[in-house]
């Protein structure tokens, strides 16, 4: 878990602490590029891949972190 | 999976036109804050695009650079028997811009002249019509002319696009000749993601009307458009190239008994660094064998793959040169070729100001 959180806050290039229970949208770094970011992570390091429709669904970075881990 | 092949067919010269306006993206401020300028510019690799002049259309830049191909390789113009131009942003709805042309140009009465309006995959759609036609055997010269100008094309109030694309025009003279050995081309269609990247009106779905050309607020960021003008939806394209782009490549050198290594150059649609540099690595790519303009001239389109081998591969291409060609965009369309240049002459980089070369 710690893992991701690291790889999260470094992809979208965030200085503070990124929790689980944080809703993403919120944080000033959000935008398109970080989304972007965020797709290649999940591409990249747990092979998942996912359409901005269901993307959208998702509210915290847990959600995200439950997704790159499901099986 | 559509695989096309030819025989003996292949570029003998190529050259390019750019509008010579440079617009800096990191002093593209007057809507946007320096610090969202750097922030996009430092993401996408995009430090600066060449912006055509309101006189200045894709059909100019595609002049001025088939002017300058002709005279540096002496061609005699009552050669050029076909005469294709692939644009989006053609002169008029009707007629079409390579009938202009071929009067422009001053080619005869009995060239072939028609129009491909695809998108960013369209240099090789277009590179496999005329090689089928060419292959067919009564055909001296071709021509192929690639132009778009799509700052016209988005909205400079939309984020996710104002910072991307540029113009640019290019000319390829394709010839026969055995010494070019065989081409493979995939081309590939889903119309099912037609909505990722569109302008949806001023076409006969959606006429223009004053309704159309309004400039609203799209989303909670703030980006304004009108119905007029292009978007994108960034992460959805993202997504469709990370899982496309690489599949196609690696069945296209399976088809074709090619390995990666095999290549001298691999040349991608320019669309932004993030994106390019994501399958590069994906790919497992030699860097070096991947040129790229993406930081000098942006995205233009399917005019992105001729005008960087034309701006990276001069001086690049005597002798024998394998190279893979790879694109993606609107539509969506993908498409790789094998693609053998056997001493390709590139002209200079001209530049060009209200419709001329200067």
């Amino acid at each position: 878990m710690n893992e991701f959180l690291n790889l999260f806050k470094e992809a979208i290039e965030r200085e503070d602490e990124v929790r689980l229970e944080d809703e993403f949208r919120k944080y000033d770094e959000w935008d398109s590029m970080a989304y972007l970011s965020v797709i290649a992570l999940m591409d990249d390091k747990y092979n998942k891949q996912m359409e901005e429709a269901e993307f959208n669904t998702l509210q915290t970075v847990g959600d995200i972190y439950e997704i790159c881990t499901k099986n | 999976m559509a695989f096309l092949e030819f025989e003996g067919v292949g570029i003998t010269a190529l050259g390019a036109a750019v509008p010579k306006r440079v617009i800096r993206n990191r002093e593209y401020t007057e809507i946007w804050t320096q610090e969202e300028a750097n922030e996009i510019v430092e993401k996408t690799g995009i430090e600066e695009r060449r912006f055509a002049d309101e006189t200045t259309c894709s059909s100019d830049l595609c002049f001025v650079a088939a002017e300058k191909v002709i005279a540096d390789n002496h061609i005699n113009k009552e050669e050029i028997e076909l005469l294709v131009f692939i644009s989006q942003t053609p002169d008029y709805r009707m007629p079409a811009t390579s009938v202009t042309l071929q009067h422009r140009l001053g080619l005869p009465n009995g060239t072939i002249a028609f129009d491909i309006t695809l998108g960013c995959s369209a240099f090789l759609y277009g590179l496999s019509v005329v090689y089928g036609l060419m292959e067919q055997g009564n055909l001296k010269k071709a021509l192929l002319l690639d132009g778009e100008t799509r700052s016209k094309v988005y909205s400079p109030r939309d984020r996710r696009s104002a910072f991307l694309f540029g113009d640019g025009g290019v000319a390829a003279i394709i010839e026969r000749d055995k010494k070019f050995g065989r081409s493979v081309f995939s081309l590939n269609s889903d119309g099912s993601r037609a909505d990722l990247i569109m302008i949806p009106a001023g076409g006969y779905r959606h006429m223009s009307s004053a309704e159309t050309v309004v400039e609203k607020v799209v989303d909670e960021f703030g980006n304004m458009r009108s119905d007029e003008q292009g978007y994108m939806r960034g992460g959805d394209v993202f997504n469709f190239v990370i899982r496309e782009i690489p599949r196609d490549i690696k069945n296209t050198l399976y088809y074709s008994n090619h390995q990666v290594e095999d290549f001298d150059y691999i040349i991608f649609h320019q669309a932004n660094n993030f994106i390019n540099s994501y399958i590069a690595k994906k790919l497992k790519l030699d860097f070096n064998k991947v040129p790229s303009t993406i930081a000098k001239f942006g995205n233009t389109s399917s005019v992105s793959v001729p005008l960087t081998i034309v701006s990276e591969l001069k001086g690049k291409l005597s002798g024998k040169k394998d190279l893979l060609l790879s694109a993606f965009g609107v539509g969506m369309t993908w498409a790789t070729g094998i693609v053998p240049f056997v001493d390709c002459q590139i002209s200079d980089i001209m530049e060009v100001e209200d419709g001329h070369a200067v």
